[in-house]
């Protein structure tokens, strides 16, 4: 049976990892090819790469960094980030990203994620959501969480689904950094509404939150997370030893 | 030289890369003379099976293809490139492939319970048949070893000419070979250090008498 994936996710800004890496042993913690090679050896599953970039030189770095990463790298590599048009898709995916993941880009064109499924196939586009509970709902949350844009997240991942979104990440707002766990709430929610893998972000602190992650929710395929692997708070290979003690098919090396 | 065929039909980079990291120079190349003259040859595909196999015929390397088999000169199809080496896919409709393989492609949701999602993607374990295991292919994998998929469509082919399967709700094919004609539907360029360990191994596989 398919394994559970464990993503570490990087955000990369001009052409290098932000959001400090403390890791012994490397050389160089803000290099993102480095990185990502340190990670496939320690048994990451998927890499994202998240562009958070605003200029064009950036983006420049940016595609620099992935067409080195995956030259070097090979397992699955997903890149989010300023994915607004089909051309930003074609970008990325020249430079070996395998799979595309949309946000804000998908809340201003939604004609988005239609369009990019036609050209790549509904496996290379992931909706990515950034939700938080407003008064009883969910909402979605676009430009990094800032702007509440009253969308409905259960019905905008159903339709996303619908445009042809292969996968989707859900990332919630209320239990992003907490550390005390995913928000197995509203993942149950987003889970029970489409039937494409959807991925768990935000909230994870030990490892014990990712085995309650996979044992409440079976529908989850996969947990992301970024700060506490890159902290080394939760190792990703006793990560996995715990999942795979627990009974939960993970991939060993 | 090993030469990745160029047919138009999506990136190569990554499985180009991957030959490099495991110290082969690996010819991307649309071109049939250079095809021609290839020790080995990998037949990559993305998409769907009519539109590849359309292209591939439109570029007439299809001919190279098949010259390269006839001459028992190994060839690895990968993913769709693998589908392409059966006789036929029923892939929005029904299309013809090269006919290299015995067998048909057909949708995974046909086969799997209904609460299974398609396509079938991410990790999953290699179940290698006793072919499967004779084959100089897998020499370097080894049972259960867990590597990459991404597709909704599965080569139905007799017991004869699989190599390995993967337990997906249905024992769905996973790598198909005949002689010197072999092909996994999993990514190997994106399978970690299993899939170079296979990629590996297909650098070494002789050619057919």
């Amino acid at each position: 049976m398919i394994a559970k994936r464990i993503i570490p996710c990087l955000d990369v800004k001009n052409g290098r990892v932000v959001k400090g890496v403390n890791f012994q042993g490397l050389a160089d913690v803000n290099d993102p090819v480095e990185l990502a090679a340190y990670y496939s050896s320690c048994g990451a599953d998927e890499l994202v790469f998240y562009d958070i970039t605003a200029s064009a030189e950036g983006r420049a770095l940016f595609t620099d960094v992935l067409t080195r990463v995956a030259a070097t790298v090979f397992i699955p590599l997903t890149v989010g980030g300023g994915i607004n048009t089909v051309e930003d898709f074609d970008r990325v995916l020249k430079c070996g990203a395998d799979k595309v993941s949309v946000n804000s880009g998908a809340i201003r064109d939604p004609g988005l994620i239609a369009a990019a499924a036609r050209r790549y196939g509904d496996q290379c586009v992931v909706l990515s959501v950034d939700a938080k509970r407003v008064d009883g709902r969910y909402h979605v949350f676009a430009r990094g969480g800032r702007e509440d844009t009253g969308l409905d997240a259960v019905d905008w991942v159903r339709r996303g689904v619908a445009d042809g979104a292969g996968e989707i990440v859900l990332n919630s707002i209320d239990t992003d950094g907490v550390k005390q766990g995913f928000d197995l709430e509203m993942l149950a929610a987003v889970c029970d509404a489409v039937d494409v893998p959807v991925i768990a972000s935000g909230g994870a602190g030990c490892v014990r939150d990712f085995v309650t992650l996979f044992k409440t929710l079976p529908k989850v395929d996969a947990g992301l997370a970024a700060s506490i692997f890159h902290f080394g708070e939760v190792p990703i290979p006793e990560l996995k030893r715990a999942l795979d003690a627990e009974g939960i098919p993970v991939r060993l090396i | 030289m090993v030469a990745i065929v160029d047919y138009g039909v999506g990136n190569l980079f990554s499985l180009r890369s991957s030959f490099a990291a495991i110290g082969r120079q690996a010819q991307v190349t649309g071109d049939a003379e250079t095809l021609a003259k290839a020790d080995r040859l990998v037949l990559p595909g993305v998409g769907a099976f009519g539109d590849a196999a359309a292209a591939l015929r439109q570029s007439g390397l299809d001919k190279a293809v098949l010259a390269h088999a006839e001459a028992g000169k190994p060839l690895l199809g990968i993913c769709l490139g693998m589908q392409l080496l059966l006789e036929k896919s029923f892939e929005y409709g029904e299309h013809k492939g090269l006919g290299l393989i015995p067998g048909a492609v057909r949708p995974i949701r046909d086969v799997i319970p209904a609460g299974l999602k398609v396509p079938h993607i991410g990790w999953n374990a290699l179940e290698l048949t006793g072919a499967g295991r004779a084959c100089g292919l897998f020499k370097n994998t080894r049972e259960g070893e867990r590597v990459y998929f991404v597709h909704s469509y599965w080569a139905d082919s007799p017991e004869a000419f699989v190599l390995a399967r993967a337990e997906y709700g249905a024992p769905l094919t996973a790598a198909v070979g005949r002689d010197n004609v072999l092909g996994v539907q999993f990514h190997p360029e994106k399978s970690g250090s299993v899939g170079l360990a296979i990629l590996r191994a297909f650098c070494e596989t002789e050619a057919a008498r």
